[in-house]
């Protein structure tokens, strides 16, 4: 992995939404014995919940959400497989210390721009728990989808290098609330 | 006496929701300008360039500023010499929303609290109607997303912690943030009343014109105060650190017990959405 925190990127190819209610449903699913609606291994999750798409257009505004909600569910996901996640906001150390064991990494796309990021979304198509609206899992084909590269297999967290070369007050980061 | 029908309620109440979910007001438009001047970081600078552009894609090419079109949050000035007409304003409201979050493709994002099962349509809004002198009907809508809105916090402070009590547990707010609510954010803070008057207070200041300040001079003098701490953590633009982590304190206050001192924060992204009509 050849990837460092601060790297930036752009993604072209397949990546998963899901968020918060679908990492729920695949892992208790998981521990029931249930087969996972989507082979993980080698994949991205992308923690988002679109607008709907409007006449003519593949996507809404389709921008990251916070990612430490799913934190509870992110070390089995990354056990299943699982090599790529974007969101927005830190992670908790359970999940960075999956992060380095299982070779994988943690990307953030900028918070609040749904717009521009929608942009990047070529199709989008549900494939796991319609039920769920937004928050239904879809296979998205991006092209040249921008990210930064913040957890890396090295233990880095570009959220606390970037904030240290700033900060005027204030000791440690705490964990997310 | 004047009169107002119900229909006139709803249709307004759905063109300001739509109206939000694309087009970013001109005092948040330029807060960016000024956070932009104020970063020393070049990584920061650019992605303040980038919520600019976002802003103007919204805008020219009609997709939503941010996918969270948040769950509606009214405040609403009824005045006492209005008659409203043909219905309840509370359904009319709820019913411009079912009708803007509809025909504008917002997200509907209102569930049931336990069972998490959608409301399918974004209602009920949350809706806080006051009684003022007159005979216009104020509306003021704020779409609020949850990566803000979960970094909310209140605390009854001792009365004796004071102003210094005050500050510190605002900076404890933001530092605990840190990028979830997507920064540069604008906070509110409401201070005294009682445990939901803070909070109401904390809510009602975002609605005020981004960087505007209080008209109570040591309110004003607070909220500057407040701005220069918070921007030093060195959070910054997406909390990838930088000299912007907030565009602006805004303080409302309150008179509370003689032994409380109850203080609520409540945080805005950077999409800071807002719309206020007068009927």
């Amino acid at each position: 992995m050849k990837l460092k925190a601060g790297d930036r990127v752009l993604i072209t190819g397949i990546i998963y939404t899901g968020r918060d209610m679908a990492h729920k449903y695949m892992v208790d699913g998981h521990n029931k014995g249930e087969k996972l609606p989507f082979d993980l291994a080698g994949q991205i999750l992308y923690y988002t919940g679109p607008t709907p798409a409007p006449p003519g257009k593949p996507i809404g505004s389709a921008g990251p959400t916070t990612s430490y909600r799913m934190d509870k569910y992110t070390p089995t996901l990354l056990e299943l497989g699982l090599k790529g996640m974007i969101g927005k906001g830190p992670r908790g150390q359970e999940v960075k210390d999956a992060i380095r064991k299982h070779k994988a990494v943690y990307f953030a796309a900028i918070g609040g721009a749904g717009a521009l990021i929608s942009r990047a979304i070529r199709k989008a198509e549900v494939i796991a728990y319609p039920e769920l609206g937004t928050e239904a899992v879809m296979r998205l084909e991006v092209e040249d989808f921008p990210a930064v590269v913040v957890n890396d297999v090295h233990g880095s967290d570009l959220y606390q290098i970037g904030v240290e070369q700033y900060r005027e007050i204030g000791g440690a980061e705490g964990e997310s609330c | 006496m004047r009169e107002i029908h119900v229909d006139e309620i709803r249709d307004n109440v759905a063109q300001i929701c739509v109206d939000a979910a694309y087009n970013l007001s001109d005092d948040v438009l330029t807060a960016f300008d000024r956070a932009q001047q104020m970063e020393t970081s070049q990584g920061a600078r650019e992605i303040i360039g980038l919520l600019k552009e976002n802003a103007r894609v919204a805008r020219e090419e009609h997709i939503h500023i941010c996918q969270d079109t948040g769950i509606a949050i009214f405040f609403v000035e009824i005045g006492q010499d209005l008659r409203i007409r043909n219905g309840f304003i509370i359904d009319a409201i709820n019913d411009g929303v079912r009708k803007g979050y509809k025909e504008g493709y917002l997200r509907k994002s209102v569930v049931d609290p336990i069972t998490r099962r959608n409301t399918g349509d974004n209602t009920p809004a949350i809706i806080y109607t006051e009684l003022v002198p007159g005979d216009k009907l104020k509306i003021s809508f704020m779409p609020k997303g949850a990566g803000s809105e979960n970094m909310s916090a209140i605390r009854m402070l001792r009365p004796t912690e004071g102003v210094e009590g005050i500050k510190s547990f605002v900076l404890d707010c933001v530092q605990r943030a840190g990028a979830n609510p997507c920064p540069p954010v604008v906070i509110g803070v409401g201070i005294g009343g009682d445990f939901e008057k803070a909070a109401l207070l904390a809510k009602k200041a975002l609605l005020r014109p981004v960087g505007s300040p209080n008209a109570k001079l040591e309110l004003a003098s607070l909220e500057e105060a407040l701005l220069r701490t918070v921007n030093k953590t060195g959070i910054g633009p997406e909390g990838l650190g930088g000299k912007v982590t907030a565009m602006a304190v805004h303080v409302e206050s309150f008179p509370c017990h003689i032994a409380s001192l109850p203080v609520a924060v409540n945080i805005n992204c950077h999409a800071a959405r807002h719309k206020t009509i007068i009927l």
